[in-house]
């Protein structure tokens, strides 16, 4: 079972949020932000490109223009490669656990898997202040959809999903 | 108040430490009022009962029907299936067969359940033929996979025999596919080092997915027979088209014996032969310490000593300490033949000796015009002209004659560099490490000027602090270790200001000259520095380990991840379970060889105080030196 609902990050752009219920112990949740836009990036490359003719300009060094078309291409890998984040999927499955990927505009991917044992709980938080001492015995927040930063309605319906999951856990591993 | 300036929040997951907790956990937080969840009345109302996880290999997802073999981890409720065994078969032969892996690899098998791979016809035939078998072997659950041929879809069922009776309830069953080549070969890093984990382990471990991988890891005896192999069982798994080996991996072994022992004894030789008594006295043993060639040396036949020592590796990390060093020692020495060919071909020897007059000759002709500048008005301040002098021609004379010995030395440099290039087939970090001492040799004038300015400058500061308290009319009791008041005669006062105020005076001068110095010897220190900074970089690098990870990212594992595949109403849940490599910066972290150990020792704080006070800087301590 499959929907897809739309809605806003805390800059005002637009998330699509996609859930896919596999079965009532799985469930997906996937946040796709809005792709690279072609007017930011040809205004960075006019940007670049004017400073260096105004360096070659003074410098009448011709290795300046193609030092900048280098940085302006291997700028825009590392960009895609390790800064863009097109999408992120937090897959919960009763019993296993909580895994946490991220998809990067060059199509690398980045997942973390924690199992349902190490998992207190799933939480909705105003702010992290952390204490020097634990409290409860945690040793660690973990942050979800830290790139697509969503606002709290969209917060609200993924919560809410974990919940019941964690719920049927709970359940499951109280009774004999 | 913490980071809660913005509107929004960020959506936090709560994890405990690393001790696993199989039960419910004791408090839930609830920080955000929320309106009760309206899906969960929906879920509540329908019974559930446990969900069984099997552990399918994806390579027996075409095998033919038969009996499932594996573990079952009650603590997780899943089941581990490693083999398929195969109609026809014994039952006592299959007992026999589980017995001995139990006993190979200290982890406990059983019978699963059955597995069936048909066609829609034959259904009706295999159906109570199957059920038949879990009387003979009984387990609990019974687990019954079942895959049409045709269609490709899967049915699961697990069965109990005996607990609660719950009238509508069955165990759901998750299959959760997994590359049994892959997990057998991969070594789990967990994220936190478990403080009671040791190698070797007297039993499997039953914590979490490592359960999974100690299980397959533990069964390679299991895995060592092959349908070619004419024994009792017929088995399915990642081996049975046929066991892989490699005909060199294999020569390798068997001559890895004696090659080692051979190289062992001439290592132990050459250690012996350094410790003799010879090199135990006075002078050679300083020179010997100072030089940075014989602390790397000394580090090499260590590691290679490790490497070659005759006992096998006890735990993986051991296996991969060796594989680096060795890989590490190789490339060190290719690359050291390649400077060498390099140095050697068109006579670059002849021309660096050639250059190397001069520029010694450069140096001392730009510290003479610094002197100079020194003894007359440098950057305007004015010195005192005596004491200015006195220091500028005792520098000078001091320079005069270090040009003349490196004159005396010019006919000798060509062979001198000639040999001493050679040591550079000995590995690159050697010719680095010479070349460093090297430049710390032909810098020797520079250190001694920078040890005459700093004692100089150390007593003045000495001396202008004690007559200060004199001044005040106190002294440093040794006794106490505190400044105590002191009543002094009007002579030894007299006295005491006067010598005070001399010293005063003459500070800037003392201070130029000390300043001026401890630059040219901080720069110097800072090139040796660069070139240490290289030569650790190719020492404690773990080539092996990055190769490794760039060519099998499966055999370091940080984890698992999960792939969700197809799903279709009223069959059981699939996922597929691919292992997530280490990151780069983990695997260099974790594997990191120990270097030479000739870090400076001093933060930044103590390193201006020494300054200010004109102590003297030893950047490089070897490990083991006495303190000065």
């Amino acid at each position: 079972m499959e929907d897809e609902q739309s809605f806003s990050d805390i800059c005002g752009g637009r998330l699509a949020l996609q859930r896919r219920y596999y079965s009532p112990s799985c469930r997906e949740f996937c946040l796709s932000c809005p792709r690279l836009s072609l007017r930011s990036l040809t205004a960075v490359t006019c940007t670049v490109w004017l400073a260096a003719y105004g360096l070659f300009t003074l410098c009448e060094n011709s290795m300046i223009l193609s030092a900048a078309i280098f940085i302006t291409l291997l700028g825009l890998l590392g960009y895609l490669h390790f800064v863009k984040i097109d999408q992120e999927t937090l897959l919960i499955i009763d019993s296993l656990g909580i895994q946490m990927t991220s998809s990067y505009a060059s199509g690398k991917e980045s997942t973390t898997f924690i199992e349902m044992g190490k998992v207190k709980d799933v939480v909705i938080n105003e702010a992290i202040y952390m204490d020097p001492v634990e409290p409860h015995g945690i040793s660690q927040v973990v942050p979800v959809f830290q790139s697509t930063k969503p606002r709290l309605d969209c917060l609200i319906e993924v919560y809410r999903s974990c919940q019941e999951i964690l719920a049927h856990q709970k359940a499951a591993s109280a009774s004999p | 108040m913490g980071l809660g300036s913005r509107g929004a929040a960020a959506a936090g997951l709560g994890a405990a430490s690393a001790a696993v907790r199989p039960g419910p956990p004791d408090a839930v937080r609830h920080p955000v009022p929320t309106p009760p969840p309206k899906g969960a009345a929906r879920a509540s109302s329908r019974p559930h009962g446990m969900v069984v996880k099997a552990f399918f290999p994806t390579c027996c997802a075409s095998a033919d029907s038969g009996l499932l073999v594996g573990r079952w981890v009650p603590e997780q409720s899943s089941a581990v299936v490693l083999a398929v065994v195969h109609f026809p078969f014994i039952p006592i032969q299959v007992k026999e067969l589980l017995a001995q892996v139990h006993q190979a690899g200290r982890v406990g098998l059983a019978v699963l359940g059955t597995w069936c791979h048909r066609r829609q016809e034959a259904e009706e035939r295999l159906g109570p033929f199957l059920e038949g078998l879990g009387a003979i072997f009984s387990h609990e659950p019974w687990l019954q996979l079942c895959r049409e041929r045709t269609s490709g879809l899967w049915s699961c069922k697990a069965t109990r025999q005996q607990g609660p009776t719950r009238p509508g309830v069955k165990d759901q069953v998750m299959l959760v596919f997994y590359d049994q080549r892959q997990v057998l070969l991969s070594q789990l890093h967990p994220p936190a080092a478990l403080p009671d984990r040791q190698a070797g382990d007297a039993t499997a471990s039953a914590e979490g997915l490592a359960a999974v991988f100690d299980t397959v890891a533990r069964s390679e005896a299991l895995f060592r027979s092959d349908c070619f192999d004419e024994g009792p069982v017929r088995l399915s798994h990642w081996q049975s088209e046929g066991v892989e080996a490699s005909i060199l991996a294999e020569l390798a072994k068997r001559a890895s014996g004696p090659v080692c022992l051979l190289l062992a004894c001439l290592l132990s030789l050459i250690s012996a032969a350094r410790t003799c008594r010879v090199f135990k006295l006075r002078p050679l043993s300083f020179i010997w310490s100072k030089l940075s060639v014989c602390g790397q040396l000394g580090h090499r036949l260590e590691q290679l000593a490790l490497v070659f020592s005759t006992q096998k590796a006890e735990s993986p990390a051991q296996l991969m300490r060796k594989a680096n060093v060795l890989v590490s020692v190789l490339l060190d020495v290719a690359l050291g033949l390649a400077l060498l060919s390099w140095l050697h071909g068109k006579d670059r020897i002849g021309q660096l000796a050639e250059a190397l007059v001069p520029v010694a000759d450069h140096v001392a002709e730009a510290l003479q015009h610094l002197l100079q500048w020194l003894m007359g008005a440098p950057a305007g301040l004015k010195m005192n002209r005596a004491l200015d002098q006195v220091l500028g021609r005792f520098f000078l004379y001091h320079l005069h004659l270090w040009i003349s010995y490196v004159h005396l030395l010019s006919p000798f440099i060509e062979h001198i560099l000639w040999h001493v290039g050679l040591s550079a087939c000995l590995g690159l970090t050697v010719a680095l490490s010479t070349l460093s001492d090297i430049i710390a040799l032909l810098t020797f004038h520079i250190y001694c000027f920078y040890v005459y300015g700093a004692r100089l400058y150390c007593l003045k500061i000495c001396g202008l602090s004690s007559l200060w308290r004199l001044f005040r009319g106190k002294k440093w009791n040794v006794l106490r270790q505190r400044v105590d008041s002191c009543s002094y005669d009007l002579d030894q006062l007299f006295i005491g200001t006067l010598l005070f105020t001399v010293l005063l005076f003459l500070l800037p001068t003392t201070a130029l000259y000390y300043l001026v110095f401890t630059l040219l010897r901080l720069l110097v220190v800072a090139v040796q520095g660069l070139i240490h900074l290289l030569v650790d970089l190719v020492n404690s690098l773990p080539l092996y380990s990055l190769g490794l990870r760039l060519c099998r990212p499966y055999r370091l594992a940080a984890g698992v991840k999960f792939r969700v595949l197809e799903h279709e109403a009223g069959r059981p849940l699939r996922l597929l379970m691919q292992i997530n490599p280490l990151p780069y910066g983990r695997v260099v972290h974790a594997y990191r060889l120990p270097s030479c150990g000739c870090h400076p020792t001093h933060s930044w704080g103590s390193l201006c105080r020494k300054l200010f006070f004109g102590e003297l800087i030893y950047p490089w301590r070897q490990r083991g030196d006495k303190q000065d």
